[in-house]
């Protein structure tokens, strides 16, 4: 035990030096300063320290209540989106009073208003390879809340640049993945994955969906090993993968291995500068069939089924979305069963594709595409679009 | 040899949404063919048109990454737990770095 703590008291270098509670901060930390793992040393690190979080969503949501709560000294967060009904069912800092303004100022508003000793540094942008390296520098632990490739890479190389310790957090229906990427004594995570999948290949919880509760879940741990970095307690999550299943309830841990290999932080970096994370990433399908014209607008595609055109159109997307709405006409072949269905569709006639957002559709479109189907297209925006633009009265999820 | 491979959440709509199946080989290659064999939908997922594991594809025995073992010539025996833990990024998908 007391060799973790002078192991762990190493990770972060917080300088308590001239750092005073208020009168009001005692009675307010009083749970954290009766307990010998904090205690006022430990409150004083909480709050010279500086964490910043990316994203103010379901993973910012609860890291930043928490970290708010606990009297952690500076509090970034960056974001540049609006709130929106379908963010409330698990983006508990935002109420639906917060619908159509900024995350940022919604945010800022609650985290205030729950501890106003907590200086609030917010940033209304998207991080890039141009900004990133300046935001990150100023705080000691940063905690990517976002949830998309390009992003994962960027923090995670400027995180390995500069030193920083990136708490990891990565949700899907109803599994979960955390860990601590800390180069400088672990791996990162370059290390776990060099490479992120091809676009279109992993689904996104845009469209494969989200348990509410689970990004509450997810993202208190990272609040937790945020605040264990600070103080130097306990075993963090570095070198470990810690998984977690809602739904049998079960937590697993694998373990991480630095990888000498690694392009970033291995023997011979590769990496030593931030690089362009889209094209690292990749054009999705459905960029890829935009560019290619192999796509229809809303507008279009009501004007064939008004002139009765023969087009066959086909809705990807799971039966129980399909419940809730679908364009009239449609044939439902969920992408999954795509493959043993394909015989079924005349090649010779025209196919229309969608889903929810495009997304699924274009896999669709680029798998019949691949198999020969010439005359075959991807409604652009999918069933949202066409609500949005050709029928509002339709029920939108 | 039958072994468990636990099938994460994104690929179970390949394997009639099973959590995990039993598969036969003595090598993680062994049991890895003979799931593709048996689901063949999850090969284009798991492997590369060359037959190489994907790079945003991590397999564990128990809990260590293969790649630190012995990697497809790791030896499995009774009661191993195989996953397969795939790259995943679900949450804000508007929130891209550009």
């Amino acid at each position: 035990m007391v060799e973790e703590r002078i192991l762990n008291s190493s990770f972060l270098n917080l300088n308590t030096e001239g750092v005073e509670l208020t009168r009001e901060e005692f009675l307010r930390y009083g749970r954290h300063l009766i307990m010998p793992e904090v205690g006022l040393e430990g409150q004083k690190k909480l709050k010279s320290a500086s964490v910043l979080i990316i994203g103010a969503g379901g993973l910012g949501s609860p890291l930043a209540f928490y970290l708010t709560a606990a009297g952690v000294g500076r509090i970034g967060i960056v974001d540049f989106d609006v709130v929106d009904f379908s963010n409330l069912q698990r983006q508990i800092i935002h109420t639906t009073n917060d619908v159509g303004k900024s995350k940022l100022e919604s945010a800022r508003e609650k985290l205030s208003a729950l501890n106003p000793n907590v200086e609030i540094e917010t940033y209304e942008t998207r991080l890039t390879s141009e900004n990133a390296l300046e935001i990150i520098k100023d705080y000691d632990i940063i905690i990517d809340g976002t949830d998309n490739f390009p992003t994962r890479y960027l923090v995670n190389d400027a995180c390995v640049l500069l030193g920083k310790p990136n708490v990891y957090g990565s949700i899907f229906r109803f599994e979960g993945q955390a860990s601590v990427f800390y180069a400088k004594v672990g791996p990162c995570y370059r290390c776990l994955y060099q490479e992120p999948p091809p676009p279109g290949l992993v689904p996104s919880c845009a469209e494969g969906g989200v348990l509410g509760v689970l990004p509450g879940i997810i993202g208190t741990i990272q609040a937790l090993e945020a605040i264990k970095l600070i103080l130097g307690v306990g075993e963090p999550l570095i070198g470990k993968l810690l998984l977690f299943d809602a739904l049998k309830m079960r937590f697993r841990e694998l373990k991480l291995r630095k990888n000498p290999d690694c392009p970033i932080c291995g023997e011979n970096p590769t990496i030593k500068e931030l690089i362009d994370y889209e094209a690292f990433c990749g054009v999705t399908p459905e960029q890829a069939l935009h560019a290619t014209g192999f796509e229809i607008t809303p507008e279009e595609l009501k004007l064939k089924l008004e002139n009765g055109e023969d087009i066959i159109l086909i809705d990807v997307r799971e039966p129980h979305e399909w419940e809730i709405n679908r364009i009239h006409g449609s044939r439902l072949i969920p992408l999954s069963k795509l493959p043993e269905k394909v015989n079924e569709l005349d090649q010779t006639r025209e196919i229309i594709v969608y889903c929810k957002m495009g997304g699924r559709s274009a896999r669709a479109v680029q798998f019949l595409r691949e198999l020969g189907f010439t005359r075959v297209k991807n409604l652009a925006g999918g069933i949202d679009a066409w609500i949005e633009k050709i029928d509002p009265s339709m029920l939108k999820y | 040899m039958p072994v468990k491979v636990m099938i994460p959440t994104p690929l179970r709509s390949y394997t009639d949404n099973k959590d995990s199946v039993e598969v036969e080989g003595w090598t993680i290659d062994e049991v890895l063919l003979n799931l593709v064999d048996k689901y063949p939908q999850l090969k284009r997922h798991l492997f590369t048109d060359d037959g190489r594991l994907r790079n945003f594809i991590n397999i564990y025995v128990n809990d260590e990454d293969v790649r630190y073992l012995d990697k497809g010539d790791t030896k499995v025996k009774e009661g191993d737990i195989i996953s397969i833990i795939p790259a995943i990024a679900g949450g804000k998908t508007k929130f891209k770095a550009r």
